[in-house]
């Protein structure tokens, strides 16, 4: 019961502030009815390709449904008017994580037919697992309810814009877990790179600033050629 | 139609001038008359219930974005017609010079030829992917234009993310070519697609560096207040061209690679790879991704004129040229960087893919993030910076 209260809450969401989203309150007289309208197409289309991620044949399929539900999650984000997370969400997970996934499966030489064989096999492993998850999904949703204190945090005040507003929590409030995420990162890159970095020995590499200091004088050498001889 | 001998009188540079003049002018006209009528004014009663009814809403943003995308395709026409006739004038020829008064119908010729031309789907290619991938570019390539404020007020969409949107949107461009080259089931378009995929995302990240920096000048992620923020007593001066110099010249670049034009075109090299993506694409569905990369252009070349060229803006902040409509000012600016695209590919010769990938990983990146906390460092000593309170 609590998770269609929480749909009938977002469904029914009217009211954007006038900072946010587009500008002039255009929107305003066109009202909760489309919003409402626009959140059925976007959620029936993420859980519909979310679902279609799962059964997909092709794993290339997969993740274009996988994009599908990335960029429906971003029109959900804009409907409530998060246009900034909404934008990031595109820019990083559609825009570069998810171009590598389809880099990578493009490329993987799969048989399908063998990939599908153990389904049944597996099967009462996944319901069982699937059925927990999905519990806890249910318990935690039914328990949820926003405090006073977050819906009133949550309105920026005045003028402010939804990004400004966040980057002000991201760097003075929680600045010391925002710069300690990047470290992890920058950790995780530099291990990725000294992994895979390998300098074999008789690998010819190219010396980009030798090439560019060549001078005729340095590059070409005249030699007298004997006949019948050579060099 | 004889094609041997050329019988239209010879194309003068002035000539090509006034052409495009004229379509331009055209283009402004059609803009302008949509505008009058959505905007109210004469219609006094339509336009009235255009504001204040549901139905008027949808029927006034369609109209909006037709009044937006109608020029844009007509530009596209445009485009064709002048790269042809500049790297004609380049190479010493003469340009499609043919099909109509001085070739100016060349463009639509094409057009036709694609339409009625049969699209030859090949028998190993994933069909469902395959015609996915032309709509999947044409639609990202246009959506684009919906946040582009062509003058003050002259938008679609004038949201507050407007310059996080066209990065999105612009990097999403990848998966048109991505999913073509999958679909295609054939080796060069794999290898495009690869390529272009590696290219895309390397270019963005400079890109993305360089919008930073124009954000962090202008204190907005909005398009149009990005432009305002330029609007300084110095004129074009002030414009950011000139105080982010190198950023100006990394984002022209990297437009370059983003939108897989010479001298970075190494997803369809002729040379090596056919067509790349393209080689499995005939008639309508070619004709497709064949737009999609000339609205690109377009779109990058508005892109470098809002953020560096003052959008709208006038290059001299007084009387005479104050006068002068501001969307004659920006379409003048976004010509101009087309020009450079297109001058671009008739003189430079094209990179090879590690020279592409070394310039941009290390080059370009590491330039723009010190000029990112050179910017950001003197914008807060000087006292410059725009400061946000909450």
């Amino acid at each position: 019961m609590g998770a269609f209260a929480l749909i009938g809450r977002f469904g029914g969401f009217g009211s954007r502030d006038a900072g946010n989203g587009v500008r002039g309150g255009d929107f305003q007289e066109a009202g909760d009815m489309a919003e409402a309208v626009f959140f059925w197409i976007f959620a029936t289309i993420l859980v519909g390709s979310a679902i279609a991620v799962i059964v997909a044949r092709n794993p290339v399929h997969s993740v274009l449904f996988l994009i599908l539900a990335f960029v429906c999650a971003a029109g959900l984000f804009m409907l409530m008017g998060a246009e900034f997370l909404a934008m990031i969400l595109v820019v990083v997970y559609v825009g570069a994580v998810a171009v590598l996934f389809l880099f990578i499966v493009m490329l993987l030489d799969v048989d399908f037919a063998r990939m599908k064989q153990g389904f049944v096999q597996y099967l009462p492993v996944g319901l069982l697992f699937s059925f927990v998850v999905g519990a806890e999904l249910v318990w935690v949703v039914s328990g949820w309810a926003v405090s006073p204190k977050a819906a009133a945090a949550a309105t920026p005040s005045g003028t402010i814009s939804n990004t400004a507003a966040l980057g002000l929590v991201l760097y003075t409030r929680y600045f010391y877990f925002f710069q300690a995420a990047g470290m992890i990162l920058l950790t995780a890159m530099i291990g990725a790179i000294v992994i895979t970095l390998q300098h074999k020995a008789g690998v010819k590499r190219q010396d980009i600033g030798a090439q560019v200091a060549r001078t005729p004088e340095t590059a070409v050498e005249l030699r007298k050629v004997p006949s019948r001889v050579g060099i | 139609m004889s094609s041997a001998t050329p019988t239209r009188p010879d194309s003068s540079s002035s000539i090509l001038a006034i052409v495009g003049a004229i379509l331009a002018v055209a283009a402004i006209v059609v803009v302008g008359l949509l505008w009058f009528l959505v905007s109210g004014g004469y219609f006094a009663a339509f336009g009235r219930w255009l504001y204040t009814s549901d139905a008027g809403s949808a029927l006034r943003y369609i109209l909006v974005s037709l009044a937006m995308l109608v020029p844009v395709l007509l530009s596209t026409a445009v485009l064709i017609y002048l790269e042809r006739k500049i790297w004609g004038s380049v190479h010493l020829r003469r340009g499609p010079n043919v099909v109509g008064p001085w070739g100016v119908l060349q463009a639509f010729a094409d057009f036709g030829k694609f339409i009625i031309k049969e699209p030859v789907i090949p028998a190993s290619a994933n069909k469902g992917v395959f015609l996915m991938a032309p709509l999947v570019s044409v639609v990202l390539a246009f959506a684009g234009w919906a946040v582009v404020p062509v003058s003050d007020g002259w938008v679609v969409a004038d949201i507050n993310v407007g310059i996080l949107y066209l990065f999105a949107v612009s990097s999403l461009g990848v998966y048109g070519i991505i999913m073509a080259g999958w679909a295609s089931n054939s080796k060069y378009p794999l290898l495009s697609a690869l390529r272009s995929a590696a290219q895309m995302v390397s270019y963005e990240v400079s890109i993305g560096f360089v919008i930073v920096t124009v954000l962090l000048c202008a204190g907005s992620l909005n398009l149009s207040d990005i432009v305002r923020a330029q609007d300084t007593r110095f004129g074009f001066l002030g414009w950011y061209w000139l105080p982010l110099m190198p950023m100006f010249i990394i984002f022209f670049v990297s437009a370059l690679a983003e939108t897989n034009r010479p001298p970075f075109d190494l997803t369809e090299a002729e040379s090596e790879l056919v067509a790349g993506y393209m080689v499995e694409y005939s008639a309508s569905l070619f004709l497709l991704q064949f737009l999609t990369e000339l609205v690109a252009v377009l779109l990058m070349s508005s892109m470098t004129a809002i953020l560096f060229l003052g959008g709208w803006l006038s290059p001299l902040p007084f009387a005479p040229f104050t006068w002068v409509p501001g969307v004659v000012w920006f379409l003048i600016k976004a010509w101009s960087v087309v020009f450079c695209f297109s001058m671009v590919k008739a003189f430079v010769p094209r990179y090879r893919f590690d020279q592409l990938m070394r310039l941009g990983w290390k080059v370009f990146l590491p330039i723009s993030l010190f000029m990112v906390v050179l910017v950001a460092a003197v914008l807060e000593f000087t006292g410059l910076g725009a400061h946000v309170s909450g």
